[in-house]
């Protein structure tokens, strides 16, 4: 059977066997938190709280300014020591709030309500936008947003997202394997607010253990579908993952919704889960701390806020030379250049590479038009175009070239013989041109 | 080993951190191997002379991508083997009885004048081997058509000269051809083994689809150009090639003789000269193809590989900018 998929697309070493069979450990819970007052794409939040002030875990601590924003939480209790800017692992420096923990544990009281899925969608929402969820698989888009669609575009199916299709990462698999009744829950409230029938749970067929767990905890949903996706990156780009349970395409330039889809991770539906339920806001989230650089691979249940160095030593430091600190997937995610890095709450895993795996190249050579990029390029592109152009600054060329198309999934560099930064010259293309 | 990583020590680069393994280097070495049966085959038929041609296109070959390379004051790039390959597949294009100056000269012309001018690899309009090819058939059409009988440098002392199967074709109809080989099978099986004149290298159809089809399954080359030039290749000779009139003609004889094969799997689909989307790949081999057997047909020569592809070279930016990828989610262009 040929199993579900887009075109185009790239066969990168999966390197999943390192941490895919570790179960979720809690972490430590760090002496210190550096929680960002803007995890998510939109506005940033402002602080409501003030250098000495205590806070209990699960205390809003940020306020979102904008519809397209969500609040922080304190993931500790303890006190304010700082507010101030910190770096980020996208390298940028973003205004936080520093909390010293205390050691006491005192939460918020959170009471828990069993008969949460009779509630109104508007109260789920609201539970869902209260809590801070946002897209957990990286992209940290306001989830209550992508659930307010306008009335213009009428939404009929939710997929949740288990293909997690970048190397290495693990933590989604760990969720479904561990948390499949959890997910399908989320995925019956995310239907239930958007008020559609049809719900889908892709998992690449790399992950046949979650896929059998999914699919005993959707048995007995009619209106639940849990497929098989190829393995394949990036099966998990939105617009690759609706193509390939529903093959519908988002028109270019558009949003899922255009299509009537809404697509969330398995990581959110959880937190949705836990959001409607408990009330629980994001404190915490599953990460993986992988990689050929790191002594033990886990997945951990983390505080967010919690630094990358704190994680790495908890999972028995260093191995070998260890050069580069991967904040996200080794296709999209940031290098580090600070172990102070925090988890956010996009973060799903931390990747450690060696200098045999760490490809740095500084010289690469000239196009030589063999058509890889353009057979890997998920979108259709033509890589070999928007590289030449870029590199010889015509940038303006670059849009009859569906500039703007590109999602700047790496594919293309990635399968470039001549090692040339494709993705790289794309982007300064797009800084340097109006869509 | 614990926290001793010093922050300092971070390697900081955007993303993707991971990369393929391929290379330049590893695709152009991978090519020439490929290459090798049928050059081996050339060997056994043409004797050593086969290999003292190539050498000396492989050399001279090498040698003008490093003067160009060190007048102008680039990195020298030979080791990404690309001038190696160019100079082996000019070798193979050669007859073994070239004069030792037609593989100088047009090894210099191939790599220094229709690659390094242009602005070296990647930048070059036509395929370099078959432009120098080009250029010594021009200037020197009478050595480059003086064939070699196979086989004579092993078994003779004197080398004899002939026509190859095409000459044949062309000057004097397929019965004599049938003549010279005997009956239709004998025919078609010693095209295949790559017992007849011609090219040192082109001869062994066998060989040469060991190698072109070892290229398709390690992904190296697409089958989209290769087939549309056969198939296109062979309908029109069926179609016109026969003195009968129309549908009378022999595909297979096109087919397996002349430089077809070699031209079909390793020259049209040179990745630099050829279109990169594969619907204009298509339209490339085609129009290889139509023009092949006009030239056969109708032209001068008895052979059109060589032409045909260099003609269709110049038509590679043109396909690839009409043509275009299709983009996903694009919305379908209404006509006015």
């Amino acid at each position: 059977m040929s199993l579900l998929t887009f075109q185009g697309g790239i066969h990168p070493p999966e390197s999943k066997e390192l941490a895919e069979n570790a179960s979720i450990r809690e972490a430590k819970i760090p002496p210190r938190v550096i929680i960002q007052l803007s995890q998510h794409i939109g506005a940033p939040c402002k602080s409501l709280v003030e250098i000495g002030q205590d806070v209990k875990i699960g205390e809003q601590i940020g306020n979102p300014e904008g519809f397209v924003s969500a609040p922080v939480h304190s993931s500790v209790s303890g006190k304010v020591s700082a507010i101030g800017t910190f770096p980020a692992p996208n390298g940028k420096m973003i205004p936080s709030v520093v909390i010293e923990n205390n050691g006491a544990d005192e939460e918020v009281s959170l009471e828990e309500d069993a008969d949460y899925f009779s509630k109104s969608p508007e109260e789920l929402k609201e539970r869902i936008k209260k809590a801070g969820i946002v897209g957990m698989g990286g992209a940290a888009f306001p989830t209550h947003v992508k659930l307010s669609p306008p009335k213009e575009k009428p939404v009929d199916a939710v997929i949740i997202n288990g293909a997690e299709c970048e190397p290495y990462l693990t933590s989604d698999h760990r969720v479904m394997v561990e948390h499949p009744e959890e997910v399908i829950a989320g995925l019956k409230i995310l239907m239930k607010v958007l008020g559609v029938n049809k719900g889908y749970v892709g998992v690449e067929s790399n992950k046949p253990n979650a896929i059998e767990k999914m699919e005993r905890a959707a048995s007995g949903e009619n209106n639940i579908q849990v497929l098989t996706l190829q393995v394949k990156y990036p099966q998990g780009a939105e617009k690759m993952l609706i193509k390939a349970i529903m093959d519908r395409e988002v028109p270019a330039g558009g949003l899922p919704m255009d299509i009537g889809v809404v697509v969330q991770n398995v990581g959110t539906a959880y937190a949705i889960y836990e959001a409607c339920r408990f009330k629980k806001p994001v404190i915490d989230r599953v990460v993986s701390i992988t990689g050929r650089g790191i002594t033990t691979p886990s997945n951990l249940r983390v505080r967010i806020g919690t630094s990358l160095g704190l994680l790495i030593e908890e999972c028995g430091g260093f191995k070998g030379d260890a050069v580069k600190i991967i904040s996200g997937g080794p296709m999209m995610g940031f290098a580090v250049y600070s172990l102070d890095v925090p988890v956010t709450k996009g973060t799903s895993g931390i990747v450690v590479m060696n200098g045999d795996e760490a490809v740095h190249t500084e010289k690469f050579g000239p196009c030589i038009r063999c058509g890889r990029c353009i057979d890997a390029c998920p979108m259709g592109l033509m890589p070999t175009m928007l590289s030449l152009y870029s590199e010889r600054e015509i940038f303006e060329d670059c849009k009859e070239y569906n500039l703007f198309d590109c999602f700047e999934c790496g594919s293309c560099t990635y399968v470039c013989p001549a090692k040339r930064p494709i993705v790289q010259q794309i982007r300064l293309a797009k800084s340097q041109v109006k869509p | 080993m614990a926290m001793t990583k010093r922050e300092q020590d971070l390697l900081i680069s955007v993303s993707p951190h991971i990369r393929t393994d391929e290379t330049i280097g590893r695709i152009m070495w991978t090519v020439s191997l490929s290459l090798l049966p049928a050059f081996m085959m050339g060997v056994y038929f043409f004797g050593p002379r086969a290999v003292y041609i190539t050498a000396l296109c492989i050399a001279a070959s090498m040698f003008s991508e490093w003067m160009v390379q060190k007048m102008t004051n680039k990195d020298i790039a030979l080791r990404d083997g690309s001038a190696f390959l160019t100079g082996l597949l000019l070798g193979m294009n050669m007859p073994a009885t070239a004069p030792f100056y037609i593989p100088l000269v047009s090894s210099f012309m191939a790599v220094a004048i229709t690659k390094q001018l242009f602005g070296g690899l990647g930048f070059n309009i036509f395929n370099p081997a078959l432009l120098g090819r080009a250029f010594a058939l021009i200037t020197w059409p009478r050595a480059m058509t003086t064939w070699m009988e196979p086989s004579a440098a092993l078994t003779g002392i004197d080398v004899k000269t002939t026509a190859t199967p095409l000459g044949v074709l062309k000057e004097e109809g397929m019965e004599k051809l049938l003549a010279e080989f005997g009956d239709k099978m004998n025919l078609y099986s010693e095209l295949l083994i790559g017992h007849r004149a011609g090219s040192l290298g082109e001869t062994s159809v066998i060989a040469l689809l060991i190698g072109g089809l070892f290229l398709i399954y390690k992904r190296y080359i697409s089958w989209h150009i290769p087939l549309s030039y056969l198939v296109t290749v062979g309908v029109l000779a069926w179609i016109f090639g026969g003195k009968e009139g129309l549908f009378t003609g022999d595909p297979i004889v096109h087919l397996l003789s002349g430089g077809l094969i070699l031209g079909a799997f390793f020259m049209a689909t040179d990745y630099v000269t050829c279109p990169s989307i594969r619907k204009g790949q298509i339209v490339f081999g085609i129009g290889c193809g139509f023009l092949t057997i006009l030239i056969r047909l109708k032209a001068g020569y008895p052979e059109g590989v060589m032409f045909a592809v260099l003609l269709m070279n110049c038509f590679s930016p043109l396909i690839d900018r009409s043509m275009k990828s299709k983009v996903f989610g694009a919305k379908k262009e209404v006509k006015a």
